[in-house]
C-alpha cells in the first residue's frame, strides 16, 4: 500500500537547512494498521505531508495506494484520506455542512454525503452540535469534528496525524472503536501518528520510531520491547550475601540477561521475564535462598526509546 | 473547461457561500457599502463641472459602472485574506488533499466574491433608476458577466499572493494595498483620466483595468457595436488566464 524509498525533505529556514526527515525506506501492507512514534520535530508531520501530496520530497521515492506520488499526484488523492495536525473545518461553517461539503469534494452525491454526514455525527458524538459553527466548539469537539471529516468518503488508506491529541479518555476510546471497526468492516489501511506511548503501544500493531527523521525501530510492539529492552525481573532476599548468591544462580540460567546486584536486591534484564521469574526463583530454592519479594515489570514503549536514543520520550516531549 | 471543473467550482461555490447563507444579516449589511456610495457620491457629482460631457444623460451612467468595477476590485482582492486565515487552521490543507480541481479552488473562491456583488448591482441600478439612469438588462448581464471573468483573475491573484504571504500577513496587505489604489486611480474608474496629464494617460493606456471599466461603460450604456466592448472582454479574459495559470502555479510550487 506503501512504498517509500530513501524519503528525505530538508526546509530552508533563514539561510538554514533544516533536515525534517532524512532518507525513510519503508513498507506498509494492505490492511496494517501502523504507527509512527516519536517526539515533537521528529518528522512525523513533514512524513505524512510528502505521501498525501501536500509537499513535495526534495528526494527519494513514495508510492502510495498504488501511486507514485511525484508523477500521479491527483490520484493519489482520489484514492486516500488525510486527518492533518491542524483543524481540518473550517471555523465560519457548521459542523454538518462542512462533512456534507467534504463527500461533495469526494465525488459523491448530495444524498450519499448527507447520509454518511449523519451516520458520523452519531458515531462520534457530534450529533448535538450539528448545527453549530465551528469556531464555537471546544477544541475536542473540534478534534472530533475533522475525524469525522476525514472518514466522510472512506478511503482504503487513511494517514491520521495525531487523531487522539486533545480528546478526554472517552473519546479518544471512542475513536479507537470507529478506527477499528473501520478496519474491520472496510479494511482500511491505517497510518496514524501519535505521541501516546499507551495508545501506539496497545492499539496498533506496528510501531515505527522516529527521532531526527530517521526511522530507528520498526515491528510490532511486543518484538521492540523484548529486543530492544527488556522485561525487569526484581528480586529481593534477606542478606547482601544472599543476593550475591543469587546473581551466581542467574547468571547459570539459560535465558540471556543482565544482572545487576544492589544491597539486597537483584535485577535482571530478560526478554521473557514471565518465563524467567518462576524458573529463577526454582533455581533460588534449590540452591537454599530463600526470595522475600518478586517482581516483574514489562517494558513500556518509552523503555524502547530510552534504549534507542538515551532521551526518555516522555521527557523529550516538553524539551523541544 | 472540463466537466469536473465546473462541477468542482459548483461544491467550492456553495461551501464559501454557505456561511453568508445561514446568516442573512450578513446578507444585508454588504449592501450598505454600495449605499455609502451612492449616498457620498452623489450629491458631489450632480454638480461636477466636466462630467457634463462624458456620456450621454445623467453621469450616473457613467458613473454606475465604475462603481461595480471598484466594488468587484476591492471584494476579489482580498479573497486571498480568507484564505490566509484557512492556511493557519489548517482547513486549506485540507481542502487541498481532496481531488478537488485546483483551478475550481480559485474561480469558486473569486466567484463567491461576486455573487454579492450581483445583488448589490441591482440595488444600486434600481436606485438611480429614478434619476434618470437608463437600464440596459442585456448590457447588464454581459456587464455583470466580464465583471465575474475580472474576478476570477484577481481572486485568483490574491489567492496566489495569499499563498506566497503564509506566515507572513503584512505581505499580503502591503502588496494589496500598495498595488490597489494605483490600479483603481489609473484605470479611470471613478475620475476620467481625459483630465489628467499625459503620464497618468499613458500609464492608463496600458492598464488591463481602464479596458474593462470602458467596455462595462459601453455594455451598461446599451452600446454593443464599438470597439470598447471587445477590448473589454479581451482584457477580462486575459486577466482571468493569467490569475489561473500564476494561481495554480503557485499552488503546486507551494508544496515544492
Ligand atoms: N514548513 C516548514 N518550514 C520549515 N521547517 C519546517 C517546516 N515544517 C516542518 N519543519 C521542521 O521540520 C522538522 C520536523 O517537523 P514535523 O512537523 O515533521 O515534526 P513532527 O514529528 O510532526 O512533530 P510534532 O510531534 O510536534 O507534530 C521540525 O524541526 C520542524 O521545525
Ligand atoms: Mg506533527
Amino acid at each position: 500500500m506503501i512504498h517509500i524509498r530513501g524519503l528525505t525533505r530538508h526546509f530552508r529556514v533563514k539561510g538554514e537547512t533544516v533536515e525534517a526527515v532524512r532518507g525513510i525506506d519503508l513498507d506498509v501492507e494492505e490492511g496494517e494498521l501502523v504507527a509512527f512514534l516519536g517526539p515533537n520535530g521528529a518528522g512525523k508531520s513533514t512524513t505524512l505531508r510528502m505521501l498525501t501530496t501536500l509537499l513535495r520530497p526534495t528526494s527519494g521515492t513514495a508510492t502510495v495506494a498504488g501511486c507514485d506520488v511525484l508523477a500521479d499526484p491527483a490520484e493519489v488523492r482520489r484514492r486516500i484520506g488525510h486527518i492533518g495536525q491542524g483543524n481540518g473545518a473550517g471555523h465560519t461553517q457548521r459542523v454538518r455542512d462542512e462533512l456534507v461539503s467534504q463527500g461533495r469534494c469526494y465525488g459523491l452525491s448530495r444524498a450519499q454525503s448527507r447520509v454518511r454526514a449523519d451516520g458520523l455525527l452519531a458515531s462520534l458524538d457530534l450529533e448535538p452540535l450539528a448545527k453549530r459553527t465551528v469556531s464555537t466548539l471546544s477544541g475536542g469537539q473540534r478534534r472530533r469534528l475533522d475525524i469525522a471529516i476525514g472518514l466522510v468518503h472512506r478511503p482504503r488508506l487513511l494517514f491520521l496525524d495525531e487523531p487522539s491529541a486533545g480528546l478526554d479518555p472517552q473519546n479518544r476510546a471512542n475513536l479507537w472503536e470507529h478506527i477499528l471497526r473501520l478496519r474491520k468492516e472496510h479494511g482500511t489501511t491505517i497510518f496514524l501518528t501519535t505521541h501516546y506511548l499507551e495508545e501506539a503501544d496497545t492499539m496498533t500493531e506496528r510501531v515505527m520510531v522516529i527521532d531526527h527523521g530517521t526511522l530507528i525501530a520498526d515491528g510490532t510492539a511486543q518484538q521492540l520491547k523484548a529486543n530492544l529492552a527488556g522485561d525487569l525481573v526484581t528480586v529481593t532476599l534477606g542478606e547482601e550475601a544472599e543476593a550475591r548468591q543469587a546473581a551466581e544462580v542467574a547468571d547459570r540460567m539459560t535465558a540471556s540477561h543482565e544482572t545487576g546486584v544492589e544491597g539486597t536486591t537483584i535485577r535482571l534484564r530478560v526478554a521473557r521475564g514471565d518465563e524467567v521469574l518462576p524458573e529463577f526463583l526454582r533455581a533460588l530454592e534449590a540452591a537454599g535462598i530463600k526470595a522475600l519479594t518478586a517482581d516483574l515489570r514489562r517494558p513500556t514503549l518509552d523503555d524502547v526509546f530510552l534504549a534507542l536514543t538515551g532521551r526518555s520520550l516522555r521527557e523529550s516531549d516538553s524539551v523541544e | 473547461m472540463s466537466m469536473k471543473v465546473v462541477g468542482d467550482t459548483g461544491i467550492v461555490l456553495a461551501r464559501e457561500l454557505r456561511p453568508a447563507l445561514r446568516d442573512p444579516f450578513s446578507l444585508a449589511f454588504s449592501l450598505i457599502q454600495p449605499l455609502v456610495f451612492l449616498g457620498l457620491f452623489g450629491p458631489l457629482l450632480s454638480d461636477m463641472p466636466g462630467l457634463e460631457g462624458v456620456g450621454d444623460g445623467t453621469p450616473w451612467q457613467w458613473f454606475v459602472p465604475g462603481i461595480l468595477v471598484m466594488l468587484g476590485l476591492s471584494s476579489t482582492s482580498m479573497s486571498g485574506y480568507n484564505l490566509l486565515i484557512e492556511a493557519q487552521t489548517g482547513s486549506h490543507e485540507r481542502m487541498l488533499v481532496t481531488p478537488l480541481s485546483r483551478s475550481a479552488m480559485l474561480i469558486g473562491r473569486a466567484l463567491k466574491e461576486i455573487a454579492p456583488l450581483l445583488v448589490q448591482a441591482l440595488l444600486i441600478i434600481a436606485l438611480v433608476m429614478p434619476f434618470g439612469f437608463r437600464f440596459y438588462p442585456l448590457g447588464a448581464l454581459v456587464g455583470m458577466f466580464l465583471l465575474a471573468t475580472l474576478g476570477v483573475g484577481l481572486g485568483a491573484l490574491s489567492y496566489a499572493l495569499a499563498i506566497v504571504s503564509k506566515d507572513r500577513e503584512w505581505l499580503f496587505y502591503g502588496a494589496t494595498q500598495t498595488l490597489l489604489f494605483p490600479l483603481l486611480i489609473l484605470s479611470g474608474m471613478l475620475l476620467p483620466l481625459d483630465m489628467g496629464p499625459a503620464w497618468m494617460r499613458a500609464v492608463g493606456q496600458v492598464n488591463p483595468l481602464t479596458y474593462v471599466v470602458e467596455g462595462e461603460r459601453a455594455l451598461f450604456a446599451g452600446d454593443f457595436g464599438g470597439s470598447a466592448v471587445l477590448y473589454g472582454a479581451m482584457a477580462a479574459f486575459a486577466m482571468a488566464v493569467v490569475g489561473l495559470v500564476v494561481g495554480t502555479r503557485t499552488m503546486r510550487r507551494a508544496a515544492a
